[in-house]
């Protein structure tokens, strides 16, 4: 087998489909009848796999993600256009199909090593690493903020670059004149000293010829000219008028309308049901046993629902269908008592002897944390639209991971995968829901039963129940101070570790550390939640520093900034972050401040919460300072967007979010029980951009972890009450219970 | 067979008794601008306007708005060509992100303005605290919301 070589990564054109294109394979094994469909008119020219140049000059990013309201397919349009030199006003871009020319390898990594950069990336395509892996994992999620970091920089960069050198190249080869005397300029290559000029289109037919760069030049910073700007994002207009389609707008001709319930208990399955439809039910026109769930063909959402909802359904007992909450937690907390007792606990990260350190500590500070499961709660319901006729499936649904629905719609139904067709729309919200299949598979198995297309809207009640939820989660933390204060000994025991594997690990230098952690068998599905593992262990670790710093009796600030002198970009987010909070100014009575710091996803956040807390308990959070290092925002505004977006949705969680178990299955329900952070609730929020020149970071997660410790640090410095529980809605902070100091 | 005026035009729709607005509007007449979000009155995404009201048409049985006139997100711009100026604002403030919850903002946002043309930052929150955004663009609707105000005033005096 020939290998996957840089050169064929970055690409050139293909000749197909009837259309006149120039160029040659996308790699070995010939691709060009997939990447023919990307061709939309006659005399189209498809540089590379991720941009094509159209006879008026359009150039068109080719973009691999999916646009759930972080701006991606403006923002990596840029990043191409920018290397690029393109005419921003000629600028488009086309979603890529879900193709495993596009999936995305070094967003597992961004997963997996986190922090880490890659710039070893490239390399690895050349040894078919890339190749491998995509083969074997299927992935082209957005997620883990990798879009920015890692298609933008390491595909649409490049393939931007690549181009425009192989313009430029067909240039210089027609005038008979050196590169380095040639401008590229909005779209227009031309050479000053002869008056000559060609663009874009009139060159690519020749430049698609052209051997490809192997080490294409990238611009610096200094010479960007989109990247670093707010270009009014390309999906906006279209979500003011009501034109925008979500999965949930989808409408194919002759379809019909299901809706779904399935086993409360998880794990659980239908006992008895009657599926067969009577005369009473108008408009119905299936119903199905689906083993652990029922569903509801009808003419409409409103006929499938109130025909389910009538529906008498027993469903079996399981071994947790008598489970609650406090059973749940305390089987947590037992499983860690044996862990530790057994010494079964998996390690996280040691350094030194925390154990005997402890005991020579001169101030012992413990501290027992315990979070709620929590639901996504996307705006917009589950939902997925499946067509399965003639041994094809075609799927339209708003997913995070296109691929991965293709995957599973080709396993379930036993097809190839190139029988499956998967038309992605606008996410109504991803948050990380989006990335599981469940529900695509559900509306596979129910289209399959049928002969017409069938679009499936899960209630909010089914989405608030069968989510796939963040972690509850329960961590003892244990340090021991010295003499001045400072820490000289961190032990954290906690539960679950899925992603990012750093995430429990803590910022601050502090000799002799031990953390480990246990897995105990649960019943509960997991999922991605926005920042994953970041939302617990940011809430964690910036709560116990601040018990530590309080410990010590020294300012929270100051004491963070000791401890992380050795990072000079904590220093300057802590700095800034000081610096436009007005740290250390005097509140309001029953106001408090509260700072908390995080990286995640390669960037850098420290926000600083103001809070006030009434005399009957109430919390009232009103103005957040929020600075961030995320390398280079490349779309600033969008940044800053992105960075509210995270913080109120960690303070929704933070305030009252809460997913509870009783008798096996979720209670909470809709927004009445599940209540989530409203205009009237929403503090003023100012965000303060650090571009410090280091590798992008991401944007749509990383201020998320952070807002709840600042909350409840500014909490504890308003009350003197320290929040170990969350969501704060569960403890009494009424000023009659407030310690006296 | 029931008769709906929605922004403008007639609809012959089949509804039951109970059928909500919401699933008639979008399912019989095609008009998906408005969204489902909760079904129970709590989240604001299916904002739509009955005589000028802001009502939410999941729980608004569609019978009971037979006569009356509906607008949708879909029957607010003046043309074709020129958004109402709600649209032009919540455009010039980049406010959405998802963009889901946006068609109902921008429908109690015009029942707002209609009603008070320049609402301070409390009513706006009293206003629009029904609708739910889980993108948390709380802070740039309002500011939407006050640029749409401005534009309203400057129009007006033209
Ligand atoms: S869908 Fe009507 S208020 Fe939520
Ligand atoms: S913009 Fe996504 S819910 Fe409001």
């Amino acid at each position: 087998m020939k290998k996957w070589t840089r050169r064929a990564f970055i690409g050139a054109g293909v000749l197909a489909g009837g259309t006149l294109v120039i160029g040659i394979a996308i790699r070995p094994g010939n691709r060009s009848s997939k990447v023919a469909g990307l061709i939309a008119s006659e005399g189209e020219t498809v540089m590379n796999i991720w941009l094509k140049i159209a006879p008026d000059n359009t150039v068109t990013a080719i973009i691999p993600h999916a646009e759930m309201g972080q701006g991606v397919h403006t923002a990596l349009a840029m990043m191409l256009a920018d290397e690029m030199d393109a005419d921003w006003s000629k600028v488009t871009f086309q979603e890529a199909p879900a193709d495993k020319e596009y999936a995305n390898f070094t967003l597992l990594k961004g997963f997996v090593a986190g922090n880490s950069t890659f710039p070893k990336f490239i390399d690895e395509t050349i040894d078919g690493v890339f190749l491998t892996a995509v083969k074997t994992l299927n992935f082209q999620i957005t997620g883990g903020s990798a879009s920015v970091r890692f298609t933008g920089q390491q595909a649409m960069r490049i393939a931007g670059a690549a181009a425009k050198s192989m313009l430029m190249q067909a240039a210089a080869d027609t005038w008979k004149v050196p590169t380095e005397e040639l401008i590229a300029q909005n779209s227009i290559i031309s050479h000053p000293s002869s008056k000559r000029s060609a663009t874009f289109a009139e060159l690519a037919p020749a430049a698609a010829k052209v051997t490809i760069p192997i080490q294409p030049k990238l611009k610096s910073p200094e010479e960007f000219n989109l990247m670093g700007t707010s270009q009014p994002r390309f999906d906006i207009p279209a979500k003011v008028t009501g034109e925008a389609k979500f999965g949930m707008d989808v409408q194919v001709p002759g379809m019909k309308y299901a809706t779904i319930k399935a086993a409360p208990v998880f794990g659980s399955k239908v006992k008895s049901v009657d599926t067969k439809v009577s005369s009473s039910q108008p408009g119905v026109k299936k119903i199905l046993n689906l083993g652990d769930s029922v569903a509801v063909i009808a003419d409409g959402y409103w006929q499938a629902k109130t025909t389910l909802d009538s529906l008498p359904i027993e469903f079996e007992a399981t071994e947790n269908s008598g489970l609650n909450q406090d059973e749940i937690m305390d089987r947590y907390r037992k499983a860690m008592d044996a862990d530790l007792a057994d010494g079964n606990l998996d390690k996280h990260f040691k350094d030194g002897d925390a154990t005997n350190a402890l005991e020579q500590a001169a101030t012992l500070v413990e501290a027992e944390y315990q979070l709620p499961f929590l639901a996504h709660a996307t705006m917009e319901p589950m939902n997925c639209t499946a067509w399965v006729h003639d041994g094809k499936c075609e799927v339209w649904c708003g997913s995070q991971n296109p691929l991965g629905v293709k995957a599973a719609a080709a396993e379930l139904l036993e097809i190839d995968i190139d029988m499956v067709t998967v038309h992605n729309q606008l996410l109504g919200g991803g948050f990380g829901r989006r990335s599981e299949t469940d529900v695509m598979k559900q509306a596979i198995l129910i289209a399959k039963e049928v002969d017409y297309p069938v679009k499936l809207i899960w209630s909010r009640e089914e989405d608030t129940q069968h989510d796939v939820y963040r972690e509850a989660t329960i961590s003892r933390m244990k340090a021991g101070l010295d003499q001045s204060g400072l820490p000289i000994a961190y032990t954290h025991q906690f539960i679950f570790k899925h992603h990012p594997p750093e995430a429990a690990d803590i910022p601050y230098s502090i000799p002799n550390q031990l953390i480990q952690y246990s897995s105990p068998a649960t019943f509960v599905p997991w999922g991605n939640w926005r920042s994953v593992d970041h939302s617990t262990h940011g809430f964690l670790t910036e709560s116990f520093i601040d018990e530590l710093a309080h410990a010590a009796k020294k300012d929270p600030f100051a004491y963070r900034k000791n401890l992380t002198k050795d990072n000079s970009r904590f220093q300057r987010v802590l700095d800034l972050v000081y610096e436009k909070s007005n740290w250390g100014s005097p509140l309001p009575p029953n106001w408090g401040r509260g700072i908390a710091i995080a990286q995640s996803f390669g960037s850098i956040v420290a926000e600083v919460a103001e809070v006030e807390v009434g005399i009957d308990g109430k919390v009232k959070v009103h103005r957040v300072v929020c600075a961030v290092d995320p390398g280079f925002a490349i779309h600033p505004d969008g940044f800053i967007a992105q960075m509210e977006s995270g913080i109120i949705y960690g303070l929704a969680a933070a305030m009252t979010g809460e997913v509870t178990i009783e008798n096996g299955a979720v209670v909470q329900s809709n927004f009445h029980n599940y209540p989530v952070t409203r205009m009237n609730e929403a503090p003023k929020i100012e965000t303060h951009i650090i571009n410090s020149g280091n590798p992008p970071g991401g944007a749509g997660e990383p201020s998320t972890p952070v807002i709840a410790p600042a909350v409840t640090n500014a909490i504890f410095d308003a009350t003197g009450i320290r929040i170990r529980q969350l969501p704060i809605s569960k403890n009494d902070l009424r000023a009659s219970i407030r310690p006296t100091t | 067979m029931t008769s709906l005026t929605i922004n403008g035009k007639e609809y012959g729709v089949d509804a039951s008794a109970d059928m909500p607005l919401l699933w008639v509007i979008r399912e019989q007449c095609g008009l998906t601008g408005t969204k489902f979000g909760c079904g129970i009155a709590q989240c604001g995404a299916c904002t739509v306007h009955i005589d000028g009201q802001p009502v939410r048409s999941c729980v608004t049985p569609a019978i009971s708005a037979e006569g009356k006139n509906i607008t949708t997100i879909e029957g607010i711009a003046l043309d074709k060509n020129t958004l109402h100026i709600v649209q032009q604002a919540w455009i010039e403030e980049q406010t959405p992100q998802c963009g889901y919850c946006q068609s109902g903002q921008i429908m109690s946002a015009v029942a707002l303005l209609n009603e008070n043309p320049s609402p301070t930052d409390e009513e706006i929150d009293a206003a629009m605290s029904g609708n739910i955004c889980r993108c948390g663009m709380y802070s740039r609707i309002k500011s939407a919301i006050h640029r749409a105000s401005a534009s309203l005033q400057t129009s007006n005096t033209l």
